[in-house]
């Protein structure tokens, strides 16, 4: 920008931008004045920015009453876990789509075995239907569902060409989770579809409801297709060439990806894991459903001080600065990459 | 997608029998996980939508035919929060992108403070959903000790107005714009700054005045980036939830979301909300199949 | 150690053939280049060679081992590519380890091999540097470096020289010549500037839409070229080309006859012309002739020549040395 321009209009952009810019970050700015004011302070009109000696009281409290550093070491857990599990899942796939995407779907199945799939999917259901008395048993359907929906679902996904797998993946992300939530509490829940008696297994005493081994796998699951996308995006500028030189020079595919690939493009990972790591601390749909004491994170400690009765608003400040401190102060320090990722290789 | 894709030549990729071999395992894993992910829980929605099973009522089961989805369609809330549904994101999308592409065209200008001003711009971005609600319902919109009660105060006014009480949709509305405008604004800046400057000379020299260096040259460039805006945005406010439940507003300006949550969790009608969620990935699938289609464009492009 | 042997290998991407099917033996310690217009499948054969691309039939065999599927990594080639693609993240000792270690040979192993390369390749006092804070000629040496310390059974070059300036291009051309003489193994090099052809080649194999026009000595190809094709491309400045009546006269639809081989004469000569533009490099003297009816021809000349623009000039080719094709392009003998 090494345009000129008048001191005049400078003055004046200068002017609109800070307002725009205070504006924005006004509700977090209030936020923590009230979370430095006293209680009755808090609720005494007006409010006045600079009121009666400040307090760090609240802080206190809100860590007394709630156990705010358990909810901080849930949530690290989460976001850091579910972020490293991710990578593993999303390293490998990107490479794939960027390096060696395949040109043509070719459907691994022919039509003919694909009626076959489905069809036995359906006679089973059918048998099984009618050897229950017409009474749906859960196993038994699940199992059908499984032939008819999932085996199939899996292997066109699979077998679809490069732009079609990010695609569809990308479709899996538009998915609501509002259709998901009902099979998913089912399937963690104790005594649920999975985890119960079976006869030959006894699984009832398992449960993945308010639990770290359900909650990292769901987050990578949830954040997977933009994690791979946002790869892909990355993977694309590197140079092709490098990746051969290292098959030449007899670099299996392991050190391909861990000892070329990876630290080339490290920058791009880099800002793939901040956005990865804000989408997950971010979390609250599956956090407030599925989580309620044990692996409750930040989202889930926060809708506690929505309840109605009994406001209080320095503590539900400090609660907020509280939660939002930490990603805030990250998100700062690496703004300048993640807005280069975030545009997922729409602007060159 | 026939034959031969131009990215082959052009970009040289690798395309031996091993490397595709290779490339197919090295994608298995994701794609299995995905797979299962969207297609599991699909295949036990759509049981559960033809079941009649309710928590609270454990001796009532068998088929239901279609009963979960005649009710969930009679059900008062579902066109309510449906037409909410689709007001809060295409209102949020409209105002964040336009809000945003404004935004943007101030910040490329060269001012004092730019990277400060960056930085408050993008705050928002990082806050909880949890949070902003929170804050934002308790602390600015509140009728009596909030922020907008205090300045309506101030120009005299006795009955302050409650905002999430008497317009919940536009409250959420204005907290969800609030935290994606950073998002928006950012974007489209960073692609503002990657237009080349010598096409702004080059215009000029044509003799386009700024309104036709923005028509002709600056909205073509920002094409790809608001596809990608709001291809992003529709994705995570489809799906608002946090600040609907947060906000305390559920019952009276709720969306699809929270309508399938309330039927599990309040109703505890596992039927009923199965079928709720079929439709909600019906819609979603709608929305998505024109959206991605888009976005699949600009990909190959 | 190091023979290579191409036979009726194919190459198509989907419908556009690249290479419609090519015979080719290169013999053990032989520098071979394949030189060729762009888009002639020269990149792509070497690719084939290195591995990096599937023959669509035919087959590959390296020392009479048949290589046709099996990866880069196996066929004991080193190769040096356009870009050099050296690894960014690795100093220049590591980028020159890599294959080694990739090898899993001990340390003290790949130090003194590393050592002995960096020594040969004059890169010993930027070993510890990256190869972003290296110039193009020692980012290019490094790529050598990292494919001899292998010891592969054969080089593949991939257009080495095309991303260096003029001037390091002609010393860089003499250090792989050098290099060749020292290990004595089997080169493949392409490039598409046939007077890197001309000096580094023990044979050329000139490439036209994936098919071989000639293989022969750079000499040969000099004084004997197959077909108009190879006797155009190969000798700078380019043949000159006549057809019309002298061509006729010859028994043949065209005749071909080098810059070199004209002599100009202010008085007397078979072809009669005016001095266009006139070349003067000291030592020749390149001049184009407009021959009225034979169109613009070429004519080098040594030394110093006394003609201006505009004056009227006498060619006459020197008879021994008359290239005469068939309508198809074929020489005649």
């Amino acid at each position: 920008m090494a345009r000129r321009q008048s001191p005049r209009r400078t003055l004046l952009i200068t002017i609109v931008a800070w307002t725009i810019g205070l504006l924005m970050f006004f509700p977090i700015f209030w936020t923590a004045v009230a979370a430095f004011k006293s209680e009755s302070d808090a609720y005494s009109l007006p409010q006045t920015v600079l009121s009666t000696p400040w307090t760090f009281e609240n802080f206190g409290i809100v860590q007394d009453r709630s156990d705010y550093f358990r909810y901080v070491f849930n949530t690290t857990v989460i976001v850091v876990l579910s972020t490293l599990l991710g990578l593993m899942f999303a390293i490998p796939a990107a490479w794939s789509m960027a390096f060696a995407p395949t040109a043509q779907s070719r459907s691994s199945l022919s039509g003919r075995q694909w009626l076959a799939i489905i069809f036995s999917g359906l006679v089973i259901c059918f048998l099984g239907l009618y050897f229950t008395d017409w009474k749906p048993s859960n196993a038994l359907v699940g199992f059908a569902l499984l032939l008819i929906f999932v085996v199939p679902g899996s292997l066109w996904a699979w077998s679809q060409n490069t732009s079609g797998t990010l695609l569809w993946m990308l479709s899996t992300k538009m998915m609501p989770p509002a259709g998901a939530l009902i099979p998913i509490y089912l399937i963690f829940n104790r005594n649920g579809l999975v985890f119960k008696d079976w006869g030959w297994i006894n699984l009832s005493d398992y449960n993945l409801i308010d639990s770290f081994w359900g909650m990292v796998p769901l987050m990578t699951l949830l954040n997977l297709p933009i994690i791979i996308w946002m790869l892909f995006t990355y993977f694309k500028e590197i140079p092709v060439g490098i990746l051969e030189a290292a098959r030449m020079d007899g670099a299996s595919l392991w050190n391909e990806l861990f000892r070329v690939l990876t630290p080339m493009a490290l920058p791009g990972i880099a800002s793939t894991c901040l956005l990865n790591i804000i989408l997950a601390w971010n979390e609250a749909f599956w956090s407030l459903n599925l989580t309620n004491k044990y692996a409750a994170p930040l989202s889930f400690f926060i809708s506690e001080y929505s309840s109605p009765e009994g406001q209080f608003w320095a503590k539900l400040s400090a609660a907020s600065i509280m939660a939002i401190a930490p990603i805030l102060v990250i998100g700062w320090f690496s703004q300048k990459q993640l807005v280069r990722g975030l545009t997922f290789g729409a602007v060159k | 997608m026939g034959g031969l894709p131009r990215w082959h030549i052009l970009s040289g990729i690798m395309a031996t029998r091993q490397a595709q071999v290779l490339g197919r395992w090295a994608l298995a894993p994701a794609v299995t996980v995905l797979a299962a992910w969207s297609f599991v829980p699909l295949a036990l929605t759509i049981y559960f939508a033809f079941l009649r099973y309710n928590l609270q009522d454990p001796d009532n089961t068998g088929w239901a035919g279609f009963s979960n989805f005649y009710y969930f369609f009679k059900d008062p809330y579902f066109v309510k929060d449906l037409i909410n549904t689709v007001l809060l994101v295409a209102g949020t999308i409209v105002t964040t992108v336009v809000g945003g592409t404004l935004l943007a065209l101030l910040l490329d200008q060269p001012f004092w403070g730019r990277g400060i001003v960056r930085l408050l711009m993008i705050s928002p971005f990082f806050v909880l959903p949890t949070v902003s609600a929170l804050v934002w319902k308790n602390l600015i919109m509140h009728p009596v000790f909030g922020l907008f009660a205090g300045i309506q105060r101030f120009f005299g006014s006795h009955e302050p107005l409650d905002w999430f009480g008497r317009l919940p949709l536009f409250s959420v509305g204005i907290v969800v714009s609030w935290q994606w405008l950073p998002y928006a604004a950012l974007i489209l800046l960073t692609a503002l700054q990657s237009l080349d400057e010598e096409q702004k000379d080059a215009s000029a020299m044509d003799g386009a005045g700024p309104l036709s260096y923005f028509r002709y040259i600056v909205l073509p460039h920002l094409a790809r980036p608001i596809t990608v805006v709001i291809l992003i945005e529709t994705i995570f406010l489809l799906n608002t939830f946090a600040e609907i439940k947060v906000g305390g507003i559920g019952g009276i300006a709720g969306n699809l979301t929270y309508l399938v949550f309330s039927q599990l969790n309040d109703a505890t009608d596992v039927g009923m909300a199965a079928a709720g969620g079929l439709v909600a990935v019906v819609l979603a699938n709608v929305v998505s199949a024109f959206l991605v289609r888009l976005v699949g464009k600009n990909l190959e492009a | 150690m190091g023979s290579i042997t191409l036979k009726n290998v194919r190459k198509a991407f989907g419908d556009t053939v690249i290479i419609p099917g090519l015979d080719l033996a290169i013999a053990d310690g032989e520098f071979v280049v394949f030189v060729g217009p762009s888009g002639c499948g020269k990149s792509t054969l070497l690719r084939l060679i290195a591995g990096l691309e599937d023959v669509t039939s035919g087959t590959i065999s390296i020392d009479g081992e048949d290589v046709t599927e099996a990866a880069p990594a196996k066929r004991g080639l080193s190769m040096v590519f356009q870009s050099y693609a050296l690894y960014p993240h690795m100093s220049v000792y590591n980028n020159i380890a890599f294959p080694l270690k990739m090898a899993k040979m001990d340390k003290a192993a790949i130090d003194a091999k590393v050592q002995t390369a960096a020594a040969t390749l004059n890169l010993t006092q930027y070993l510890q540097r990256r190869p972003g804070q290296l110039s193009g000629g020692q980012r290019q040496r490094v790529a050598i470096g990292r494919a001899i310390v292998r010891n592969p059974r054969a080089f593949l070059f991939d257009e080495p020289l095309s991303n260096l300036d003029a001037a390091l291009r002609v010393g860089m051309r003499l250090e792989i010549g050098e290099l060749h003489h020292k290990l004595g193994t089997t080169m493949v090099y392409v490039t598409h500037d046939q007077v890197e052809a001309m000096t580094l080649a023990d044979k050329i194999v000139v490439l036209n839409a994936g098919v071989i026009e000639q293989v022969g000595s750079p000499l040969e190809l000099y004084k004997s070229p197959a077909n108009q094709f190879v006797a155009g491309f190969i000798g700078s400045p380019k043949m000159n080309f006549v057809t019309g009546a002298p061509a006729v006269n010859r028994n043949a639809a065209t005749i071909g006859v080098r810059p070199e081989h004209i002599k100009i004469s202010k008085d007397t000569g078979e072809w009669a012309g005016t001095v266009g533009v006139a070349e003067h490099l000291g030592s020749d003297t390149f001049l184009h002739v407009n021959a009225a009816a034979l169109g613009t021809l070429t004519v080098r000349a040594e030394g110093e020549v006394s003609v201006s623009y505009g004056d009227r000039v006498f060619l006459t080719p020197d008879l021994n040395r008359i290239h005469r094709f068939d309508a198809n392009g074929v020489v005649i003998r």
